[in-house]
């Protein structure tokens, strides 16, 4: 992974249209049944949401192929998010990974994903070998 | 909660890699047979699978809060509804992973949790935010530590709109 340097930046549209079929897939994957991700009916009768959104780890999962793409599938040091925003059904994701230091073969990045709205649902920070 | 038993299988890593939308071949070795099959970074939240008491999973004979016949199986009290990542009830608010070598299919994991801190906050909303921090370390069949997985959850007096 050569020529990395601070201000290199790479943007990946993650989704145009976030379905729940894929929220459902999710849940599946990772063991989260929460009905908040999947049962519409229970979200707004019972937990007062207007309807079904996002597992976090849904979008921290997409986000990170911003990463991988660019520093391989065994090339993350690190990965951390805060959620800043709720991720609903319908939602264009963009994820962008800037590098903010490079220092002894590792590369320190921020990490941001916006809606189509231009606001940011998860941001943080990834370290990645750059040997 | 501890996790005694992940297997971390190519086929699972599969189902785990659609999920997320990711189409990198080295995720798909359980279908072209090309090894070793890394896991995705966030793979490990997937041990929630493998964990006995995980209370967000529907067990086999017992009621589920979430809907059937009515909007819920349980009458639950309090507010909020639900759970969530991070350290039990309410939003997953932060999500940190360390990665102490490449995580791939034939790990058979165990994770250790140790509680971490609770501190409270005033919503911007009014209510109280109630956050806790829970660190869990898993290691691999020879007692290696692979992933170091630290989450944040928070609970709210009231209904979260837009931040977690």
């Amino acid at each position: 992974m050569a020529n990395v340097n601070v201000g290199d930046q790479r943007s990946l549209m993650l989704t145009e249209d976030l379905t729940r079929t894929q929220i459902v897939q999710y849940a599946g994957a990772s063991g989260d049944y929460n009905p908040l991700h999947t049962d519409d009916k229970f979200t707004k009768e019972i937990a007062g949401y207007p309807g079904v959104f996002a597992h976090g780890m849904l979008t921290m999962g997409m986000t990170g192929r911003v990463l991988t793409d660019w520093f391989g599938a065994e090339g993350l040091l690190s990965y951390g998010v805060r959620f800043v925003k709720q991720v609903w059904p319908g939602d264009a994701l963009t994820a962008t990974a800037t590098v903010t230091a490079v220092t002894d073969g590792v590369a320190e990045l921020t990490v941001e994903t916006v809606n189509q709205a231009g606001e940011p649902v998860v941001t943080g920070t990834a370290k990645a070998r750059v040997d | 909660m501890s996790i005694d038993r992940f297997p971390v299988e190519a086929g699972h890593i599969a189902l785990f890699a659609r999920a997320i939308g990711d189409p990198n071949p080295a995720y798909y070795g359980a279908l072209s047979g090309d090894e070793p099959v890394p896991a995705p970074p966030t793979f490990a939240q997937a041990s929630a699978q493998f964990d006995p008491d995980y209370f967000l999973r529907p067990k086999i004979g017992e009621p589920w809060f979430g809907s059937g016949r009515e909007a819920t199986g349980i009458k639950r009290s309090g507010g909020g509804g639900g759970g969530g990542g991070g350290g039990g009830g309410g939003l997953h608010a932060e999500q940190h992973f360390e990665y102490h070598r490449p995580l791939r299919a034939g790990d058979v994991l165990t994770g250790t949790v140790k509680p971490g801190n609770t501190w409270e906050k005033q919503g911007r909303r009014g209510g109280k935010l109630v956050f806790s921090e829970s660190v869990v370390e898993y290691r691999d069949q020879n007692g290696e530590l692979v992933v170091t997985a630290r989450g944040v959850g928070v609970r709210t007096e009231t209904v979260v709109q837009q931040e977690a």
